[in-house]
C-alpha cells in the first residue's frame, strides 16, 4: 500500500465513522426528545454511501430516498448543516423545511432526498440529461432501497435510462426489508440487477458491506457513463442494523440474522482490511476519534441554531414570491 | 395581428421561446412527430431530435425526468396529452415538483410546464373527456392556466414557459381550431390576471376555457331579455384574480362562476367561497355555480351533451340570480 492509497483508506474509514457517529446521535437525540419526526437510519448501511460517493466526483449529481443521511455526508454535506436540518433549524440546509426525508445540499451536488419510495429514480434522469446536454463528463446517481423495485417509476426509468444512454447509474441498496417484510414476500426475482438485464442494461450485484467492491463497481459505471456508455445498475447487498424508523421494535426479523450482520458489519470489516494492509490502531483510533468529534460540534451549532420565524410557514410556496 | 387557429398559437408561442431560449426542450409521446393534434409540428426538424424528445408511454418518469432536469437549468415543456393521463404522474407533479422549491429551503427551483389537453366531446368517453385541473388548485406551488382564445394561448404559454414555477397549462381540445387575432411578436400575458370580455351591470359570469365563449353567447341572448351580464375571462386558475373579480361583483353583485369540470369541488366552489368571505355585504344573491354533471363522462353522444354545461344553464344561473329574493327571516 503506498502513501496515496494509505490516505485515501484511512479518509474512507474516517467518513464511514463520520456517518455511524451522525446515526448514533440522531438515535439518542431522538429518545432524549430531542430530535423529532420520522427517521430512518442507515447504521450497517455505510459502505454502500461512502464507497460509491468517493467514486463520484465533486461536480456530480445524487439523488436519495428516505434514508438518506448517509449519502448526504458521503457527498460531503456539511454534518452541522444536515443536523440542524433533522432538527428543523433555521440554519438547516432547507431552512429547516425539509426535515430527515427530504435532504438537499446543492453545494455538494445531493439534489434531492424523497420520502415517496422510488420518487427520485425518475428525477435522476432529469439530471443525467442535463449531464449529457452539458457536456462537462458530469454524471447523475441515485439511491433507492429494494422495495423501490417494486414500483412502476422504477421499471420506466430504468427502460428510458438504457433507451436513452443516459449517463446515470441506479444504486440498489438491497437491505432485504421493505419496511418490515422481507423481499422474498414482495417479489419473486431474487436479484433485483436482473431487472436491468431485462432493460439491456450493464448491471452488477456486490456485497454491499464491503466499501472497496462497491467503490469499484461504482468507478467502473462512472467511466462507463462519462464515456456515453450509458446506465449501469449496481446492486449492493447490505442490511441495516436498526429498525426500518428510530422506534420500530423490529420483531419481524431473528436476533440472530440481526447478529449475523453485525458480525459483517462494514466498518469493522474495513479497519479489519486496513489492519492487514499494516495500518496502526493508533491510526484507526484516530479516525475514529476526529470523526466522532466532527459529529459532537455538529450536534453542539444544531441545538444551538435558532429555530425558523413562524412567518417562513408561508414564504418560498412559490419560487420569485 | 395576424389571424391564428388556437392551436397555431400554441406552436407559435413555443417556437418563438425555443428561438429565444436555448434550455426550452420538448418531451413527450409522439411531440416529434407533431403529437395526435400537430400543436408540435415542425419542432423536430427545425430544433433538432435533441431538443424534441419523443418518449414512451411513461408519464410518471417522463414528468419526473422534466423535474428533474429543469432543477439543474432546463426548462422542459411536457406534453401529457390527455389531462386524464396526468393522473399517472401525480407523484411527481404533487410530491415533488411543487414542493421541491420550498422542501429545499429555496434551494432548488422547478421552470417545467406541462401542456395537457382536456374537453368532453367527440364521445370519447371518461378517459380522454375529463377536465381536472380544479385538483392543482389545492396543492400549493403550482400555478394552473387555462386560456380561452388563441391570443391568451400564446401569451399564457410564453408566461408559462419564462416561470420559474411548474405550470400546468390547460388547452382545450374544442377550441384547438378556433380563430382570433394574435399580437405578433413577444406578446406575454402575465399569470394570475383574469380578463374581461364583455362589460354588463347586472349580473357577473366568470368563466375558463371554453366556457368562457358559452358564456358570451348566453350574455349576447340575455341582452335581448333585458340582462346586461359582464362576462370575465378568469384565464388562471391559480393563482386566482380574486381581485377582478371582486370589482367587477362590487359593480354587478351578482356572480356566475361556469367551467367545464363538475360543479362539485371545483374552482367554482373556490371563487364562491373567497368571494363571499371579501365581499359577502355586497352581495345580493348567492353566487351561482355552472359546472358538468357530478358524473363520469360518458361515452354516447346524447349522454355526453346532458353532460357538459350548457348556454342555457349559464341564462338560467343568470335569471336566478337576478331574481333571487332574500327570504324573510
Amino acid at each position: 500500500m503506498d502513501e496515496a492509497e494509505r490516505k485515501e483508506f484511512l479518509s474512507l474509514l474516517q467518513l464511514m465513522w463520520t456517518i455511524r457517529a451522525f446515526e448514533e446521535k440522531v438515535s439518542e437525540l431522538y429518545a432524549k426528545g430531542q430530535v423529532v419526526g420520522l427517521l430512518h437510519l442507515g447504521i450497517g448501511q455505510e459502505g454502500v454511501a461512502v464507497g460509491t460517493c468517493r467514486a463520484l466526483r465533486a461536480d456530480d449529481y445524487v439523488f436519495g430516498g428516505h434514508r438518506s443521511h448517509a449519502h448526504a455526508i458521503a457527498k460531503g454535506a456539511d454534518p452541522a448543516r444536515l443536523l440542524a436540518e433533522i432538527a428543523g433549524r433555521a440554519a438547516g440546509y432547507c431552512r429547516g423545511k425539509g426535515g430527515s426525508m427530504h435532504l438537499v445540499a446543492m453545494d455538494v451536488g445531493c439534489v434531492t432526498a424523497t420520502g415517496v419510495v422510488g420518487g427520485t429514480i425518475p428525477l435522476a434522469l432529469g439530471a443525467a440529461l442535463v449531464c449529457r446536454e452539458t457536456g462537462k463528463g458530469q454524471i447523475a446517481t441515485v439511491f433507492f432501497g429494494d422495495g423501490a423495485g417494486q414500483v412502476g417509476p422504477f421499471h420506466e426509468s430504468l427502460n428510458i435510462a438504457s433507451l436513452w444512454k443516459l449517463p446515470v447509474i441506479f444504486v440498489c441498496e438491497n437491505n432485504g426489508y421493505a419496511e418490515f417484510t422481507p423481499l422474498s414476500a414482495h417479489t419473486l426475482v431474487s436479484r433485483l440487477a436482473d431487472h436491468a438485464g431485462t432493460y439491456n442494461m450493464p448491471n452488477v450485484t456486490v456485497d454491499g458491506n464491503d466499501i472497496l467492491a462497491v467503490r469499484g463497481a461504482i468507478q467502473e459505471a462512472a467511466e462507463r457513463a462519462r464515456s456515453g456508455g450509458g446506465p449501469t445498475f449496481v446492486e449492493c447487498l447490505t442490511y441495516r442494523l436498526r429498525g426500518h424508523y428510530e422506534g420500530d421494535p423490529g420483531k419481524y426479523r431473528e436476533l440472530s440474522e440481526v447478529s449475523e450482520w453485525k458480525d459483517k458489519d462494514p466498518v469493522a470489516r474495513f479497519v479489519g482490511v486496513l489492519k492487514e494492509k499494516g495500518v496502526s490502531a493508533g491510526e484507526f483510533a484516530a479516525a475514529e476519534q476526529q470523526a466522532r468529534e466532527r459529529v459532537d460540534e455538529a450536534v453542539r451549532f444544531a441545538l444551538a441554531a435558532p429555530w425558523p420565524s413562524a412567518e417562513e410557514v408561508r414564504q418560498q410556496v412559490f419560487a420569485g414570491d | 395581428m395576424a389571424e391564428q387557429t388556437y392551436l397555431e398559437a400554441i406552436r407559435s408561442g413555443l417556437r418563438e421561446e425555443m428561438v429565444r431560449d436555448r434550455s426550452i426542450y420538448v418531451l413527450g409521446e409522439d411531440v416529434a412527430l407533431g403529437g395526435p393534434f400537430g400543436v408540435t409540428k415542425g419542432l423536430a426538424e427545425e430544433f433538432g431530435a435533441s431538443r424534441v424528445l419523443n418518449t414512451p408511454i411513461s408519464e410518471g418518469t417522463v414528468v419526473g425526468l422534466a423535474v428533474g432536469a429543469s432543477l439543474l437549468g432546463l426548462r422542459p415543456v411536457v406534453e401529457v396529452m390527455f389531462i386524464d393521463f396526468i393522473t399517472l404522474a401525480m407523484d411527481q407533479l404533487v410530491n415533488h415538483a411543487a414542493k421541491l422549491h420550498y422542501m429545499s429551503g429555496g434551494q432548488l427551483r422547478v421552470p417545467m410546464t406541462l401542456r395537457v389537453q382536456e374537453g368532453a366531446m367527440g364521445s370519447c368517453g371518461a378517459h380522454h373527456s375529463q377536465s381536472l385541473e380544479a385538483w392543482f388548485l389545492h396543492v400549493p406551488g403550482l400555478k394552473v392556466v387555462v386560456p380561452s382564445n388563441p391570443a391568451d394561448a400564446k401569451g399564457l404559454l410564453k408566461s408559462a414557459l419564462r416561470d420559474e414555477n411548474p405550470v400546468v397549462y390547460v388547452e382545450h381540445r374544442g377550441l384547438y381550431f378556433s380563430r382570433g387575432k394574435v399580437p405578433e411578436g413577444d406578446y406575454v400575458v402575465p399569470i394570475g390576471r383574469a380578463a374581461l370580455v364583455r362589460a354588463g351591470k347586472d349580473v357577473t359570469v366568470a368563466a375558463f376555457g371554453k366556457m368562457v365563449g358559452v358564456a358570451e353567447q348566453a350574455a349576447r341572448q340575455l341582452e335581448g331579455e333585458g340582462t346586461s351580464v359582464e362576462v370575465l375571462d378568469a384565464r388562471t386558475m391559480c393563482p386566482l384574480d380574486l381581485e377582478t373579480i371582486v370589482a367587477s361583483v362590487r359593480k354587478t353583485r351578482r356572480l356566475v362562476v361556469a367551467h367545464e369540470a363538475v360543479e362539485t369541488g371545483g374552482a367554482g366552489a373556490e371563487i364562491a367561497a373567497q368571494v363571499q368571505q371579501e365581499a359577502f355585504h355586497i352581495l345580493d344573491s348567492p353566487v351561482g355555480r355552472v359546472g358538468a354533471v357530478f358524473a363520469p363522462v360518458p361515452a354516447s353522444p346524447v349522454l355526453e351533451k346532458e353532460f357538459v354545461p350548457s348556454k342555457e344553464q349559464i341564462m338560467k344561473a343568470v335569471r336566478q340570480a337576478v331574481k333571487w329574493v332574500r327570504p324573510a327571516t
